[in-house]
């Protein structure tokens, strides 16, 4: 008995945590509220202002271009550094793992800081090329998009490479038409990944940026001291946006991987 | 034969290049600068200062307990969780993930900025309990992150060794620490790694809920803030170390695949 409603209220609770603080800035973005709790009237004024102010359209288009930028070139290097490793001696495959390995673990600080030590300080890189920044999230996402594409190549059956050799396909067109497409999965969850860890960044890109840019975490956390009210409840409504995107994203792939269970459920029968 | 062997062995070459300059040698910089002073010399002033400062002493401590209670916390809540829901009815691993892991991709300045809001409602004024909100504060960014390891170890135990422990006649408290406990550890030990060292070093979530208290990643930031290259370099070499000996001990188990999974997942 206990157990039959224990369980969902305890579940209940923890999704209250998660949900509660979003969901209530949701609501309150609607209103012309300054601060949750005041009872105020409907308005869209937030919305106004978040996509009519200059810094922060600026803002969020810049997030979205770092982001995807990063992340091509993360992708890129990841899969050909997986392959390159997946297909070379043993000593070099571990060497390469382990460097791999080290923006995994490491603190993000701790990775922002040392880069920034190396281009900025010793090398002198302006932070305003966007060098910096741009290596600091390849350096984040590309570890990642490694490590999604290593189990695809495991997973392939090698003598597929061969036969396409055998049958007369030039090195390059063997890669392209069969190990690609094989590990096309990997390549892909890597790259969504990457973008995740760009887009959440705040550490990196602090350490990184040019002064005049802003990611929408380092606007974030800088409006949150002290910043002007109207600028802080039009950041209720980019979450706002944010959540119906991601909770749009989710439902699209859930639906469409289901499609495709069913369909090779219906193969199978 | 050899000859496309060497072909594909060379698309990693751009990428082994890469993780050397920026990943090997900005950690070799590091250890320089930590080492030196000012005008360049060979110095243990860094090191020495560091253990001598009561001020950075207290910050190591104060940054080793919010690490340690958070992550207690994030276990204490997401045991359970990922338990009920690995034993719940909905086997949809779709709904699961959509209910806890959708927080996970909302940006995780604007998750804090909106606990901060509903924290100032509760409290009045956020400054009376900064530690009571660090640790609220980290358990709420982090614990999607210790939920989805360990559910992901629940979900894949075997349920047969549960059944032959009661088989054999243990009651399921014993079946539950004697066979579900220790076989779900590989989940707990990533689920601990992947909050113990964002808690230690996320200063950024201290500072959104008026926490003026130093951990290890304010001190990074403000020899940043300062120029002090040395000083800074010091704190990340002892951040180094103990994420090297935390590795050691936590073994192999607890790698990323976890992490990998809840991208994967999007």
């Amino acid at each position: 008995m206990i157990k039959k409603i224990g369980r969902p209220i305890f579940l209940g609770l923890v999704l209250a945590f998660m949900y509660v603080p979003v969901l209530m800035l949701i609501v309150y973005s609607f209103t012309d509220a300054t601060h949750i709790g005041a009872i105020r009237g409907f308005s869209l004024h937030n919305y106004v202002t978040l996509f009519t102010t200059r810094d922060l359209v600026d803002m969020i288009v810049g997030t979205i271009l770092l982001a995807i930028g990063s992340s091509v070139l993360a992708t890129v290097l990841g899969t050909l550094g997986a392959i390159g490793a997946f297909y070379s001696g043993r000593k070099r495959r571990a060497f390469t793992e382990s460097l791999n390995q080290i923006p995994v673990i490491n603190a993000d600080v701790v990775t922002g800081f040392s880069i920034c030590i190396l281009l900025v300080v010793v090398l002198g890189i302006a932070k305003d090329s966007y060098v910096p920044l741009v290596v600091g999230h390849v350096t984040l996402g590309a570890p990642f998009v490694y490590l999604s594409v290593i189990p695809r190549l495991k997973q392939m059956d090698p003598s597929l490479y061969e036969a396409a050799l055998d049958l007369g396909a030039t090195p390059r067109t063997a890669l392209r038409k069969i190990i690609i497409p094989q590990i096309l999965p990997g390549i892909i969850s890597g790259f969504m990944l990457s973008v995740t860890l760009s887009l959440d960044d705040y550490f990196i890109a602090t350490y990184t940026k040019p002064a005049t840019f802003d990611t929408i975490s380092t606007y974030v956390v800088n409006a949150t001291k002290g910043a002007q009210t109207h600028i802080k409840t039009a950041l209720w409504a980019l979450t706002t946006v944010i959540f119906l995107l991601v909770v749009l994203i989710v439902i699209v792939m859930n639906v469409s991987a289901g499609r495709k269970e069913e369909r090779s459920n219906e193969k199978v029968l | 034969m050899k000859r496309f062997a060497i072909s594909r062995k060379t698309l990693g070459i751009p990428y082994l290049l890469w993780l050397i300059v920026f990943v090997a040698a900005p950690l070799l910089v590091i250890v320089f600068y930590a080492f030196t002073n000012g005008q360049g010399l060979f110095s243990l002033r860094n090191l020495s200062g560091f253990f001598t400062d009561p001020n950075t002493l207290g910050t190591l401590g104060y940054s080793i307990v919010i690490a340690v209670i958070s992550t207690l916390v994030c276990l204490l809540i997401a045991y359970p969780t990922a338990y009920f829901l690995a034993h719940s009815k909905i086997k949809s691993k779709a709904v699961i993930i959509f209910i806890f892991v959708v927080p996970m991709w909302i940006n995780f300045s604007l998750r804090i900025s909106a606990l901060k809001e509903v924290l100032t409602l509760i409290e009045g004024n956020l400054a009376m309990y900064p530690f009571l909100n660090a640790i609220i504060g980290m358990t709420y960014d982090f614990l999607p992150f210790m939920i989805l390891p360990i559910y992901n170890t629940l979900i894949n135990l075997d349920q047969s060794y549960v059944e032959a422990a009661r088989d054999l006649g243990a009651n399921s408290a014993m079946a539950f620490f004697k066979v579900t406990l220790p076989l779900s550890l590989p989940g707990i030990i990533s689920g601990v790694s992947m909050v113990f060292l964002p808690a230690m070093t996320n200063y950024v979530v201290l500072d959104m809920l008026y926490n003026s208290t130093y951990i290890m990643g304010s001190l990074i930031g403000s020899y940043f803030s300062a120029y002090n290259w040395h000083g800074g370099s010091m704190i990340s070499l002892i951040l180094l170390a103990i994420i090297f000996v935390f590795t050691l001990a936590t073994g192999k188990q607890g790698d990323t695949n976890d992490q990998m999974k809840g991208g994967a997942i999007l």
